[in-house]
């Protein structure tokens, strides 16, 4: 063996094992794992997809390796080698393009759904009526606006199982993701933009949401929490809010532009002109966003107007002199 | 006192670059620069440093001060490392602040990737590329100067800031908003933007500098079919780097506009369009993973065949996948940002996209495993890196085509499961690459072989190290820990894993000082290389003495197949490289040079006083700028006479002039 401490070699292999399995024991596979646990049909279906590449790629990483140890073995230079050495076998088309193939194969397994599901996850399912929430990320907390039923919340959502939900995100700060693992895949947040992300709750549960994109020293507060409830629930959780809740101000809203972090809130209402109506961005079907009001609106092509034509909207002007996006 | 020196004390060191371990760097750059000084003094060395060093045009000694360079910011950039590492290895542990860490990651990958693995890359360029195509030197060895220079000067302004002013910390990407003047209002960000500005001019000239040298510089015969891989993994990435750097330039032009003149290119307010920039910062970040990853593939074309005893397998297909790969990494930027919302179909063309340059690599990949069959296998450290290289850059790979599955890269991408796929092609492939081509061609570099067993020390410390490290990053992922967080609660079931990986982290800095070390020990005890050949290599650099002469050749060698010096020695031929002293004619070598380094000052002094908006110090830079480039224009004096007899005493000193 030309590697002369065999010794180390093996207390080194021994801990990374070690440490290997104490992690799993550690950590188990358990709930924790939360893209391996998905409440919703999207996170559903990004989860077999992703085991389906997982499989495909686990195939060509097995045989390239059980190739390369065979290599090392047989053809190591060492005392009382066998294998034939043979200088002059350098090229072999009938090899090149099985291996050009083999891939191309593995690939395609793996392509096709890719296609069909990411055209899929660009719609809302066929006949729903969503649950639209609007989303803006701020400096460092998350305001949410349920512009069908006039509330607001702060750090927190509650939505209602079995029923798609479209959000609709913006932010009034630098760049974020907004992410919900157990219910499917994060989208971006960009002020001037509005971009669309159905997810949906199959079962009753609490998930916790995050940023996945870096946005200053008080990043690491974007987690918010999300409570899925029966839709009576729901429905009895807005009536409760709109009874109890504070109505949100000009002057709070002002407040909650201000670099900082707060706890949750719950608002009753909330004032008309705090999210942005036009921007750019696409729509769930592709096209792009409109500037509301100036367009006559057609619920087939727009699915992000209907319900959610709310007194809330204005127009691009107004979105440059809202409070906090200039002068900062 | 006057009034100002407050002001430039506060400006200069402000309560940010005032915390224990900024006042700890300090003290350690005194003190060291206090030593160097000294040292210097003592010896008598200035007038030594200046005329062989510092004003040098020769490739050999410029990728030497590369390499010092390099190593100098792997530590760097390896003790930011591990700061996070530390920082992560249990939940809510505050060894360093929040302020501290976003500043550590951004300088990290920004070391790693612009002022290490670009310098590393351009050290085995510089010291390899010449002698491997038979040529004296590049093509201009004036601009080499100058590249280095514009380098070594951008990479000493991005690492000033840790300690005068603060450091950026909007990540290696710096996406707007974020970099904007009113969320980021310190100077980290204005050093950033110059910092890589200033050493992306040198490294497009170097890209210019290589292209033209193998196109144009080759031993007579040696076809572009007859180069070994390594040149042609040269020319490629060079090219990638002369049509990716501009929209970087770009990218970063407009937002120093934006925070030094108040444009709006990128800003919240004012129409400006963030999007515009993360478009444009990775049509120049995607190629430039596969900058710094194809001159990896070239050094394994070469170390593989060398320790097999047997050519290249598919020596064509070899070439054209690199071509292809070439080609196909200007065409998968969007992958970076699958999740802005760019549509269905822009997603699913550039997911397709990206998932096709998976085959060109796999070609390669099996054409190295089947060098190796039917070989004679040596297990050298250069080939051990090449052996752990095989899995570690499969498993990238991989997971890469996992993150190119549209709707997967939803769930995946920005958490550690990203952090876990670049990490294992950027070491795995990169890293791994880079120190097996700095084992291999050490001996040509420097004249000694650095001593085996310390090196596989070394590398049984980074290859295991590299794993514990990133392995559970994977699982992290799928707990879903996102990046580029400063710490995270307990409850998340993140804590055991990340445990694991700091630990890991720690190898991998213990096999960084057995690898310096291992220099520094063989310098004094390591194996001389009195043959040129201690590999029995087929490339033409090791039909020369280690280290070369100045001038390389002294007569061209004529190529008639590839691999021409192992093809001399099959043939017999080995004298082919002995010289008769009549075959010896004077040469003209080019002449030493202080504009290089004057004009790296130049744009040091311009980058400092723009980053602080001293707009007279500014002027005194682009005043030394200009004052260099005239002086570049009007020195005709650029080569210097080399006689005939000198050529001869040394060829005989080496041992190679037939009587
Ligand atoms: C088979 C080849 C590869 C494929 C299919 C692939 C795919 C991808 C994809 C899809 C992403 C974006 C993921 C996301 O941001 O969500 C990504 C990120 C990245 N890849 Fe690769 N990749 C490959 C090879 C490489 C190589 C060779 C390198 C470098 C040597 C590399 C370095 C990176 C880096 C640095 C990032 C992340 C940059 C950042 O966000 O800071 N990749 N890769
Ligand atoms: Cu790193
Ligand atoms: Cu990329």
């Amino acid at each position: 063996m030309a590697l002369p401490h065999p010794r180390v070699r093996r207390a080194w292999v021994r801990g990374a094992l070690l440490a290997g399995i104490l992690g799993l024991a550690l950590t188990g596979c358990g709930p924790h794992y939360v893209l391996l646990h998905p409440a919703g049909p999207v996170a559903q279906g990004e989860l077999h997809l992703m085991v389906l590449a997982t499989i495909a790629m686990a195939v060509v990483i097995a045989f390239v390796l059980a190739l390369l140890a065979y290599v090392l073995w047989h053809f190591r230079d060492r005392p009382g080698r066998t294998a034939p050495y043979r200088p002059d076998w350098t090229h072999s088309r009938r090899l090149e393009v099985l291996w050009f193939v083999i891939p191309a194969v593995i690939l395609t397994v793996i392509a096709v759904p890719m296609v069909g599901q990411t055209y899929a996850l660009a719609k809302l399912p066929p006949k729903s009526d969503p649950l639209v929430v609007d989303v803006t990320s701020l400096d460092w907390k998350w305001l949410f606006q349920y512009p069908q039923q006039g509330v607001a919340t702060v750090n927190y959502l509650v939505i209602p199982t079995g029923r798609p939900v479209l959000f609709e995100l913006t932010a009034n700060s630098p760049m974020n993701t907004f992410w919900i693992p157990e219910l499917g895949g994060m989208e971006y947040t960009m002020s001037g933009r509005v971009l669309p992300l159905w997810l949906e709750a199959s079962r009753p549960g609490v998930y916790w949401g995050h940023s996945g994109q870096f946005s200053g020293v008080d990043f690491e507060q974007m987690f918010f929490t999300v409570r899925a409830v029966g839709p009576s629930q729901f429905q009895s959780w807005v009536a409760t809010v709109r009874r109890t809740a504070p109505a949100m101000t000009e002057a709070d809203f002002r407040q909650l532009l201000n670099p900082g972090t707060v706890g949750t809130l719950t608002y009753a209402s909330y004032p008309a002109n705090t999210f942005p109506a036009v921007t750019h961005g696409f729509t769930l079907n592709g096209g792009m966003y409109m500037v509301m009001g100036n367009q006559p609106k057609d619920n087939a092509s727009q699915p992000m107007g209907s319900g959610a034509a709310s007194p809330s909207r204005t127009s691009r002007e107004a979105m440059h002199t809202m409070p906090g996006m200039s002068g900062r | 006192m006057p009034a100002f020196v407050p002001y430039l004390l506060h400006t200069l060191f402000p309560p940010t670059v005032l915390r224990p371990t900024e006042i700890g760097a300090d003290v350690l750059i005194v003190a060291t620069g206090v030593i160097i000084v000294t040292v210097l003094t003592r010896q008598k060395k200035w007038g030594w440093l200046w005329r062989e060093w510092l004003t040098t045009v020769d490739h050999k000694r410029i990728a030497v001060m590369y390499l010092i360079a390099a190593i100098a910011m792997l530590f760097r950039g390896g003790v930011d490392a591990l700061m996070m590492r530390t920082n992560l290895a249990l939940p809510s542990v505050h060894f360093i602040s929040a302020e501290e860490y976003n500043e550590v990651f951004t300088t990290h990958g920004t070391i790693m990737i612009f002022f290490m693995a670009m310098p590393l890359i351009f050290a085995l360029f510089n010291a390899v590329i010449p002698l491997m195509i038979g040529a004296r030197d590049v093509a201009f060895p004036r601009l080499n100067a100058v590249s280095f220079w514009l380098f070594a000067f951008g990479a000493l302004l991005f690492n000033i800031s840790f300690v005068v002013g603060g450091s950026p910390n909007a990540g290696w990407t710096a996406y707007p908003p974020l970099t904007e003047l009113a969320f980021n209002p310190g100077p980290g960000e204005n050093y950033y933007f110059l910092a890589l500005f200033i050493s992306g001019i040198g490294t497009t000239i170097t890209g210019i500098n290589f292209l033209v040298t193998i196109l144009r510089m080759r031993a007579p015969g040696m076809t572009l079919m007859r180069m070994p891989l390594f040149a042609w993994t040269t020319l490629c990435t060079s090219a990638l780097i002369l049509f990716a750097f501009p929209p970087l330039t770009v990218a970063l032009g407009t937002s120093l506009l934006d925070r030094l003149f108040h444009a709006s290119f990128y800003t919240l307010g004012h129409g400006g369009m963030p999007m515009m920039y993360v478009n444009l910062f990775w049509l120049f970040g995607h190629p430039e993973v596969y900058i710094v990853v194809l001159p990896a593939f070239g050094i394994f074309s070469e170390v593989v065949p060398t320790f097999s005893r047997k050519p290249l397998f598919g020596y064509t297909a070899m070439v054209v996948s690199v071509v292809a790969i070439m080609v196909l990494s200007y065409g998968t930027w969007v992958h970076h940002f699958f999740t802005m919302g760019a549509g269905p179909s822009v997603n699913v063309f550039f997911g397709l996209s990206t998932m096709l340059i998976a085959i060109p690599t796999g070609v390669k990949i099996f054409n190295w495993i089947f060098t190796m069959w039917g070989g004679r296998i040596r297990l050298t450290v250069p080939m051990l890196y090449q052996l752990a290289f095989i899995p570690t850059f499969v498993v990238g790979g991989a997971t890469g085509v996992l993150l190119a599955t549209v709707p997967v890269d939803y769930q995946l991408h920005n958490t550690y499961f990203l952090v876990a796929h670049f990490h294992n092609t950027l070491i795995g492939g990169t890293v791994f690459g880079l120190l097996s081509g700095l084992y291999y061609w050490w001996p040509k570099m420097f004249g000694y072989k650095l001593d085996e067993r310390q090196g596989k020390w070394a590398f049984w410390l980074f290859f295991l190290g590299f794993w514990v490290t990133f392995g559970p990053q994977y699982l992290l992922g799928l707990e879903g820990m996102t990046r580029r967080l400063w710490t995270y609660p307990l409850g998340l079931g993140w804590h055991a894993l990340n445990l694991i990986s700091t630990i890991g982290a720690y190898g991998m800095g213990a096999g960084f000082v057995v690898l310096v070390y291992n220099v520094v020990w063989s310098m004094q005890h390591g194996e001389r290389d009195l043959t040129g050949d201690p590999w029995d290599g087929r490339t033409l650099e090791w039909s020369l003495p280690s280290p070369a002469p100045e001038y390389n050749f002294a007569r061209i060698p004529v190529v008639t197949e590839r691999d021409a010096w192992w093809a001399m020695k099959a043939r017999g031929e080995t004298t082919a490289v002995r010289v008769r002293p009549d075959e010896i004619s004077a040469l003209e070598l080019p002449r030493n040079s202080a504009m290089p380094f004057f004009l790296g000052l130049g744009f040091f002094v311009l980058g400092f006083g723009l980053t602080f908006r001293w707009w007279w110090i500014a002027g005194l830079g682009l005043a030394g700028i200009l004052g260099a480039m005239l002086w570049a224009g009007f020195d005709y004096e650029d080569r210097k006479h080399v006689h005939a007899e000198e050529i001869r005493r040394i060829e005989a000193a080496l041992g190679r002039l037939e009587a």
